[in-house]
């Protein structure tokens, strides 16, 4: 910007030199020269002066934008602070989730009659559904690490009906013994067999086994301490001890018995393991021993009329259970296999009441001891990346029961006609979908013969869907 | 019963004096965790990985043995931000282990130690299987392993302070080397900037943003839901009008899609190792940005 005008100027100052080369003389023309060479100095200055300004500027420029990259890499440093939070289970709150499930049952039989045969009652939930649309139990889970030390679980069950609801399992369980040590402490799943600690919407099919109905009662959550430890070898060892209340059945009355203590106690060991690249096992077998006090069921007796029974006595569960599971690759999205069964022996030898409120014939009281076992197979195959079907074996035995008021008279058989020996099956078949890992739909058929000469025919189609905090599933 | 209890005794005491090795335990959640606790602690660590590149990390089952891994861990190195958090917290919660639980210094997240990108605004399970605390499968941008080598380094220091400098050493020599192997993959992978790529799942996105490939689409359409004919017909049709250079796809993704894309748009189907051990040629760390850039390299040339 500066050479031009300074180019201009020389330009002029030569034109005009030349026009008035003539009118001037040689004194002048020195001054003329003398200024001229002047000017061009003083200009020549102030050029190396702006040069200089320019240096300056690009100097602080370049300072600048190292400034800037510093802020830039500041920003991305805080970047990474800020998408580092740690997440934790919805911050402070507890991680809470929630599992809704609804069936529509089609029934051959009725099940307000449901009853397995050649089995003491339960009391407990275990028939079918009722007939047509209804909604299932939702289950409210809430849980969050209490501290270091302790972790904290709530899940309740909410009845559509009038049951209101009612605490599945609320514990806590500690996270900092070490050694492989873990207990627990609350109202829990038992850790006998293997189902029986999974919940309802992780089962594979809409109803439990057979064998769970009859020496679980569907299932057993108990109110107690459970004492795990898991061995320092890479194969999966663990044992564990559970002293409960003995709050359901087997144990008895409901509610538990009235004495300082325990009402029952379960020994329970597992082992398991990887076979090559896409198997995975695992083998338990567990004991459950309580004394049931007044464990009541209801029977109709040789008159028709309902009378109410009562054992009092031991009652021993011995159960086995096998998990394999299968992925090619150990990779489950798209197929995978899982079989599944369980084995279990039940010993009872104690007393039995009869017509304890003295409805019928008069309350009498004879020995009572049996002999009872009853198992279950399955298998579930992912053929396509959310399909899913399955089928299941249920085979009960009701081996011996011996009744010494039967024995000796006193009583026919026919006045325990729940008692007598018939071995309850049912075959079921189920399909499911699932659309994502938190939703499920399943159309299930089962075929069974729990009750002694009469089949029933069940169609089942149900929704599985969680929400919430992301859940996991054990093994 | 007595017998039973005499009986698991013995066992437990068996147990007890089961021979102990003194090297530092690692349970590594993804194989490249693994390999990155291999370069930097040597044989001062055993480690084991509880998932490989031919997995979902999303979708593992706490099966016994990984309990039966973490029980003994020293060290629990996995990614974070809810990637596992389908199976790991069962595995803490059942493993009986004080030392590897969140919050103390043998809990380590990988994820923590470096921008996340995708960090979504909205988080609804409508929007698919979305990770709240932003993509995490950060272990395709080679620039995140070295800030995790870093943190790790220190970690490793800190648990096992007798090894320390030894640690500290072999993090700096191992940094270096990484470095300039960075270098390297950039000057290589300087023809594949701006290249058009469809994914399958959104699992390379920082080899994306390091290398300045331009996802124009993605097989599942949200994430973590498989394909459907429509959402791929889409696919077929906007491929139509500006193709992509490659159709991308994980080693644990069914390539059943990506095949049928290829089919119809004639764009090559690539499949990428998804973390170590995904290829032959992703041995180790360095093999496996080598075969990454190596496989998309192939589509250019």
């Amino acid at each position: 910007m500066n050479r031009p005008r300074l180019m201009a100027f020389a330009v002029a100052a030569a034109l005009g030199l030349s026009n008035s080369a003539f009118a001037v003389s040689d004194q002048e023309l020195k001054d003329l020269r003398e200024q001229v060479r002047q000017m061009k100095l003083e200009y020549e200055k102030r050029i190396e002066a702006l040069e200089r300004r320019l240096q300056q500027a690009e100097q602080a420029a370049g300072k600048a934008e190292a400034a800037a990259g510093k802020a830039q890499e500041t920003a991305v440093q805080a970047a990474v602070q800020a998408s580092s939070r740690p997440v934790a289970e919805n911050a402070l709150n507890p991680g809470v989730s929630l599992v809704l499930n609804s069936v529509y049952a089609n029934l051959s039989r009725d099940p307000r009659g449901f009853r397995i045969d050649g089995f003491v009652p339960t009391m407990g939930e275990i028939g079918p559904p009722a007939r047509g649309l209804s909604l299932g139990e939702s289950e409210l889970v809430f849980a969050a690490n209490i501290d270091p030390y302790f972790r904290g679980t709530l899940i309740a069950s909410v009845s559509p009906d009038t049951n209101g609801a009612e605490i599945e399992e609320g514990y806590i369980q500690t996270l900092s013994l070490s050694n492989g040590f873990t207990i627990k402490a609350g109202r829990f799943f038992s850790g006998v067999g293997y189902l029986n600690q999974m919940h309802a919407h992780a089962w594979n099919f809409a109803d439990a086994p057979l064998a769970n109905k009859v020496f679980l009662g569907d299932r057993l959550a108990e109110d107690g301490v459970q004492f795990r430890w898991i061995a320092p070898t890479d194969l999966y060892v663990d044992v564990g001890l559970e002293l409960g209340r003995g709050r359901k059945f087997p144990g008895g009355p409901d509610g538990g018995r009235n004495k300082n203590g325990f009402g029952s106690g379960v020994l329970f060991a597992h082992i398991g393991g990887d076979i090559g690249t896409g198997t995975a096992w695992q083998a338990g077998i567990s004991y459950l021993s309580t004394s049931p006090r007044n464990r009541r069921f209801d029977d109709p007796d040789s008159t028709g009329t309902n009378v109410t029974n009562s054992y009092n006595g031991r009652s021993r569960l011995w159960a086995l259970d096998g998990i394999l599971k299968w992925a090619p690759n150990r990779n489950p999205t798209t197929t995978n296999f899982k079989l599944q069964g369980e084995y279990f022996r039940r010993r009872e030898d104690g007393d039995l009441t009869y017509d304890t409120l003295a409805q019928s014939l008069g309350t009498q009281t004879g020995a009572f001891a049996s002999r009872q076992s009853g198992w279950y197979l399955q298998g579930v195959y992912q053929f396509v990346r959310r399909w899913r079907a399955g089928y299941r074996y249920d085979r009960l035995n009701a081996g011996t029961t011996e009744l010494g008021l039967v024995a000796s008279g006193a009583l026919a058989a026919a006045d325990f006609p729940i008692l007598s020996a018939y071995n309850p099956t049912r075959h079921t078949v189920m399909a499911d979908w699932s659309p994502s890992e938190f939703s499920r739909i399943r159309l299930q058929f089962a075929r069974d013969k729990s009750r002694l000469g009469a089949t029933d025919n069940q169609v089942l189609l149900q929704y599985i869907m969680s929400l919430g905090a992301h859940g996991a599933d054990k093994f | 019963m007595k017998t039973i209890i005499k009986l698991l005794l013995v066992l437990a005491f068996s147990m007890l004096s089961w021979p102990v090795s003194a090297a530092l335990r690692v349970f590594a959640c993804e194989p490249e965790w693994a390999a990155l606790a291999q370069e930097l602690a040597g044989d001062r660590v055993s480690v084991y990985s509880a998932t490989t590149a031919m997995q979902d990390a999303d979708r593992i089952e706490a099966r016994p043995s990984l309990i039966a891994r973490v029980r003994s861990a020293d060290l629990l190195i996995c990614t974070g931000s809810q990637m596992e958090i389908g199976w790991l917290p069962l595995l803490l919660t059942q493993s009986g282990n004080g030392r590897i639980q969140p919050g103390s210094p043998g809990y380590f997240e990988a994820s923590r130690f470096v921008a996340k990108l995708e960090v979504p605004s909205v988080v609804d399970r409508s929007l698919g299987d979305i990770h709240p605390a932003g993509n995490p499968h950060i272990h395709t941008d080679p620039r995140n392993i070295a800030k995790v080598a870093e943190a790790l380094t220190q970690r490793l220091a800190q648990i096992d302070p007798e090894n320390a400098d030894a640690y500290r050493a072999r993090g700096k020599s191992f940094l270096e080397r990484w470095r300039s192997a960075i270098e390297k993959w950039e000057r290589q992978a300087a023809p594949l900037k701006g290249m058009p790529i469809v994914e399958h799942h959104r699992a390379f996105v920082y080899l994306v943003a390091w290398l300045g490939l331009k996802e124009v689409g993605t097989l599942e359409p949200i994430p973590g839901i498989p394909p459907t004919p429509s959402h791929l017909a889409g696919l077929v049709e906007a491929m139509r009008r500006q193709p992509a250079k490659a159709i991308v796809y994980s080693t644990y993704n069914d390539p059943k899609a990506a095949a049928f894309l290829s089919e119809r748009t004639k764009i090559p189907a690539v499949m990428l190792p998804y973390s170590v051990g995904g290829t032959d040629k992703a041995k180790d760390l360095y093999g496996f940005f080598d075969d990454l850039i190596g496989r998309l390299l192939g589509v250019v040339k």
